[in-house]
């Protein structure tokens, strides 16, 4: 899956990086607590979230992501666009929920980071 | 051995529209020097990770790079005020901060299990009234 693919999935509005569309996405993760996401992320990862202030595209600079997926049709502000556009984010926003969104793109195909279910000995 | 680079950031407590730019600076210092890959990325997590729990967390302190030629280290220390239980601290989903953090997307109780994940060596020092230091060494390839 390219972001042009979650882009027409979604029903997206491209807000950053149309010139980057092509690129290919691996894994996704959704989360609104960015200590989750640099917890688990690596940087082929497409980051949907609902939070739209700066730590997110500081997350993503940390990380290295390529895309950031804002939910309910939701617009950072123009401060937070320009930090992304520095970073050289793609950035789009779908109308879809949070939850709507992971199923439409994981029925499409995308899936999370692989964690592993079974628990162990640190979990007791 | 020398350090190549010594860099020392101050961090306010509770500033947290500039949490974050020390991380930033020194992911492109390093970037500037070479390091790139799983390494910068760990680097930057970390460092992240620990800027903003001095802002989250402490009564102010400070966040030093030092670039050796086979090792990078991180060092937070703050003027406190110190954690009771560092067993409890390092607990995933454990976490003490106040509704302004978590409102931004931070006080999942991730930081300090993280920070241990990320780097090759981790330790945590920590006097209640005092303060706490952290360090963390990563290895260069």
């Amino acid at each position: 899956m390219t972001i042009a693919d979650m882009v027409r999935i979604l029903n997206a509005r491209v807000l950053l990086g149309e010139e980057k569309l092509d690129t290919p996405v691996h894994t996704a993760c959704c989360s609104d607590l960015m200590s989750d996401v640099l917890a688990f992320v690596d940087e082929k990862t497409v980051l949907i979230t609902g939070l739209t202030n700066p730590h997110v595209i500081r997350t993503s600079e940390m990380l290295d992501l390529k895309c950031l997926v804002f939910v309910r049709g939701k617009v950072p502000n123009d401060e937070i666009l320009e930090a992304a556009a520095e970073q050289g984010l793609v950035v789009i926003t779908t109308k879809a929920t949070a939850f709507s969104a992971c199923g439409i793109l994981y029925a499409e195909g995308l899936r999370g980071v692989p964690v592993p279910l079974e628990w162990n000995a640190e979990d007791e | 051995m020398d350090a190549l680079i010594v860099n020392t950031y101050p961090v306010t407590a509770r500033d947290y529209t500039s949490a974050g730019h020390a991380s930033a600076d020194i992911k492109r210092r390093l970037k500037q020097l070479g390091v790139g890959g799983d390494v910068l990325r760990r680097v930057a997590v970390a460092s992240y990770e620990v800027e903003l729990n001095l802002v989250i967390h402490s009564d102010g302190g400070r966040l030093e790079l030092q670039v050796f030629p086979d090792r990078v280290q991180l060092t937070s220390s703050d003027v406190g005020p110190g954690i009771p239980d560092l067993a409890l601290a390092m607990r995933e989903g454990w976490s003490t901060a106040n509704d302004e953090a978590r409102s931004l997307g931070f006080g999942a109780g991730m930081g300090l299990p993280n920070m241990k994940r990320n780097a090759d060596d981790f330790d945590i020092q920590s006097e209640v009234g005092k303060g706490t230091t952290i360090t963390m060494g990563f290895r260069l390839q």
